[in-house]
């Protein structure tokens, strides 16, 4: 892959970057998240095409217009979420979309066949006839292997593909790894666990803002080395100046022992007026769970919830919010907001009694507070009539805002507030996020976007499989200090 | 600051427009439609050579979509959620067996016996929405096949109280609402017998829930609900509680047509509400423009596609065209009206 450049609107993903994978090499790549490495995976998987750049095979230049075409080309995708058809069994998962045929029935006998030579080759052994949705993770990965080598595939991406497994599980990913190796075929090995890098891949590239930072042999790079090249960007100063916590400010929220159904971990933090604590983490470590869980999205198993040294009990996010607890979700467009519904239906949704007179709504006094969230939030929409459908994303999160700014919430819990939208209304929700310190409230934030929690929060708590590993003051957390608590290269 | 306030001027200026726009809009948009529809109706009375503008086939048009268009109410309801129920047509079956078999059993008569009756049929028709509401809220299972275990129970319990016989009512209290008319006095000076009674409580039950559903705080829950459950459920709104109350609606409108039909035949039979009234139900609520995806649609929406079902079935009878080809062109212009309205949106999003 030549100077390959790729842009969404407002990101630019990929900006020239170069990659080459020799045969029998695997080539690791590793990033924070939203480097652009799934990006670059997907244009190689004929997913996305990318807006300029050249991709070569064997010396051929290439278009990978489509997965048909990159599977054609002998590429092979192993996703983390597995793409295997839950109620057939592992043969028939294997030789899917290229069944043997008889006319217009299926060989049966040769489908068998053909996925036993594959697994033979690997030698594996998977029960037959058992629905692959009873496999086990790992045996489901052996599935995705082969289904990728049945179709001949000389190269083969794997995304975080030791995530949910167990130690002897992944040695004997490894050992199935090398064989292939040994037969020529060639992988891009996509992780976060750099401890496993030196056992595994033969070249490391490090991506950060959609660059190629280094390319180099694996037992050249320390994973401190990887580390840094992976963080080094200087902290922008996108972030606004925050209000100085004082140590007798009380303390807002006060979770103690609170424990998530996902995860076997005990939670236990609290959060002043005026601070903002930063929960950092790779994804998946479990950081969305704990502030579900604080909102009542999701029931937890364990533990006390205190608002000003009240004990709340938070059943649902209605006795969340009936508490002063203010959740702003990750997922704009499935956990946000109405999107058939216009900005004023949207930001009065959580807090309709208000609004309403023995059950009838005044859309007067709806547009009136609407209205003045718009000018306060700069929310760029013609009337608060629009559908939030036809708003940009960074606008939709406004008036995601806006819909638990209208009432005083005293904490609010942010998880992944800036995801996906340009850098204007990034600095415009921190500014407001300090706007909302000075009124008193106590902010929990989740970020995957390391900058954004070292510039934000006053407290850095680093969250890993779960648990709080470490909590860094503001002035302790560095980049690559935090980035090795999330990868488990110190505990 | 000050330039704060004059945007906020700004903005709730226009945005009082455009919803006294779109209220205008709404007002013009219906005004249309009665304009379409009365040179439709003229152009119609032409071609039945004019047996469809007679003062008893209007009437009788009238009392023809009213079981219907009460039925597609409470459809509409369920439906903006993103759910269906298929239990109405065996409501009408239920309750009707139910209130006449109480009718004949209660030493009471007149009105007092009517309320009585009433609010036996409502009570069956909240225990079934209840129930059809129950796994669906609590399990998270489809609404089809609770709705539809529902179709079958009441149909068969309904045949099993009776005896698969119609239970004639004894009392005559319910003539009124059967056959009756109301305003006949003013309205016979100009030749109508006046409005059947029963066409009364639909415009009653159509208001009253198109009210609910278009300003009340409830409504608005719907529409979230439909349009976005997660949403809905982190904004703090009880979502099990507004669906539940849905499907009861539900219930509770089939029971009113349930009532209605007693009426009019005097008696409470378990075949009425066997045929085909779920799926004209269904066919009004979304001919009238109400998506099955949820989040969208209108009682008027529904009177209006009830209406239209209604004058054609009238109208393909009075030009005597076969009752199979009847069927053919109903399900043709359900099929046009669910497309012409898939593409105006389409073009109003674009």
């Amino acid at each position: 892959m030549r100077d390959i450049a790729k842009s969404f609107p407002g990101v630019r993903a990929l900006d020239g970057v170069s990659f080459t994978v020799e045969p029998g090499e695997v080539h690791a790549l590793v990033g924070e998240n939203g480097a652009g490495k799934s990006t670059l995976m997907k244009i190689l998987s004929g997913a996305y095409r990318a807006d300029r750049g050249t991709i070569v095979i064997d010396g051929n230049r290439v278009t990978i217009e489509s997965p048909k075409r990159a599977e054609e080309l002998g590429i092979g995708m192993i996703y983390q979420e597995f793409n295997l058809v839950p109620e057939l069994d592992a043969t028939r998962n294997i030789v899917l979309g290229v069944e043997p045929a008889r006319g217009v029935f299926l060989d049966e006998r040769a489908a068998t066949a053909r996925a036993a030579t594959v697994m033979q080759e690997l030698g594996i052994v998977l029960p037959p006839g058992l629905p692959a949705r009873l496999l086990s993770v790992a045996q489901q990965q052996m599935v995705e292997i082969c289904k990728a080598l049945v179709k001949k595939a000389r190269l083969v991406v794997m995304d975080e593909p030791t995530a949910s497994l167990t130690e002897r599980e992944i040695d004997a990913l490894f050992a199935l790894i090398r064989r292939l190796k040994s037969q020529g075929v060639a992988f891009v090995y996509i992780s976060h666990r750099l401890e496993e890098l030196p056992a595994i891949a033969d070249r490391i590239t490090v991506l950060r803002d959609g660059r190629a930072i280094v390319t180099e042999a694996a037992k050249e790079l320390s994973q401190d080395e990887i580390i840094r090249f992976m963080v080094g960007r200087p902290l922008h100063a996108q972030f606004p100046e925050l209000p100085r916590v004082s140590d007798s400010a009380p303390v807002v929220l006060d979770v103690e022992g609170l424990r998530t159904a996902a995860h076997n971990a005990i939670i236990s933090f609290s959060v002043r007026a005026g601070e903002i604590v930063g929960l950092a983490g790779l994804v998946g470590a479990g950081r969305t769970e704990i502030v579900r869980a604080i909102a009542g999205a999701d029931v937890p198993l364990a533990g006390t919830v205190r608002i000003r040294g009240e004990r709340v009990v938070v059943r649902n996010p209605h006795s969340a919010i009936g508490a002063g607890i203010a959740f702003i979700t990750e997922d704009r467009k499935g956990q946000g907001l109405v999107l058939d519904m216009n900005v004023r239906q949207n930001t009065t949704l959580a807090h309709l009694d208000r609004f309403a007179h023995y059950g009838f709504i005044d859309a007067g006094a709806e547009t009136r507070v609407t209205s003045h969230e718009i000018a306060e939030l700069h929310i760029r929409t013609p009337s608060g009539e629009q559908p939030v459908r036809n708003l940009s994303g960074g606008n939709q999160q406004k008036v995601v805002l806006a819909k638990w700014l209208i009432a005083s919430a005293q904490v609010f819990l942010f998880d992944e507030p800036t995801r996906g939208i340009d850098v204007g209304a990034k600095a415009e929700i921190y500014g407001l996020m300090v706007e909302l310190l000075k009124r008193g409230a106590a902010i929990v934030m989740v970020s995957s976007e390391l900058p954004e929690v070292l510039g934000m929060a006053d407290r850095v708590l680093v969250v890993r499989d779960g648990a709080i590993r470490r909590e860094f003051a503001r002035a302790d957390a560095t980049p690559d200090g935090v980035m090795a608590v999330a990868t488990g290269v110190e505990s | 600051m000050e330039h704060a306030n004059d945007v906020k001027a700004h903005v709730e200026q226009r945005s009082e427009e455009v919803r006294a726009k779109a209220s205008r809009g709404a007002v013009l948009r219906t005004a249309i439609i009665v304009v379409a529809l009365a040179v439709v109706i003229a152009v119609i009375n032409v071609l039945t050579s004019g047996h469809f503008l007679t003062p008893g086939n209007i009437t009788n048009v009238l009392r023809q979509i009213t079981y219907n268009a009460i039925l597609g109410v409470g459809q509409t309801f369920v439906i903006i959620t993103a759910g269906i129920d298929l239990s109405v047509g065996s409501m009408i079956q239920l309750s009707g067996v139910v209130m006449a078999t109480f009718a004949n059993a209660v030493p009471l008569d007149g009105f007092p016996l009517i309320v009585a009756t009433l609010c036996v049929g409502l009570g069956v028709g909240a225990v079934a929405g209840f129930v059809n509401a129950l796994p669906v809220v609590r399990l998270g299972l489809p609404p089809f096949i609770t709705t539809l275990a529902m179709m079958l129970i009441a149909r068969g319990l309904a045949f099993k109280l009776s005896h698969g016989q119609p239970v004639p009512v004894h009392s005559n209290a319910f003539e009124g609402m059967g056959t009756g008319y109301i305003f006949s006095g003013i309205l016979s000076k100009i030749g109508l017998p006046g409005i059947p009674i029963a066409v009364m409580w639909m415009v009653v039950i159509a208001v009253g829930f198109g009210i609910v559903l278009a300003r009340t705080r409830f409504g608005r829950y719907v529409y979230a609900i439909g349009g976005n459950e997660e949403a809905a459920r982190l904004a703090g709104i009880n979502v099990a509680r507004v669906k539940t109350l849905v499907y009861v609606i539900c219930s509770c409108c089939a029971a009113v047509a349930g009532l209605l039909l007693m009426a009019r035949f005097s008696s409470g039979s378990p075949q009425t509400g066997s045929g085909d009234e779920l799926l004209q139900s269904i066919a009004a609520v979304v001919v009238g423009g109400t998506s099955l995806m949820g989040g969208r649609g209108t009682i008027v929406g529904t009177f209006l596609g009830a209406l239209l079902i209604g004058v054609l079935n009238n109208v393909m009878n009075l030009i005597n065209i076969e009752s199979y080809t009847q069927e053919i062109v109903l399900g043709a212009v359900i099929l046009l009206a669910v497309v012409l309205d898939e593409l105006r949106k389409r073009y109003l999003t674009r």
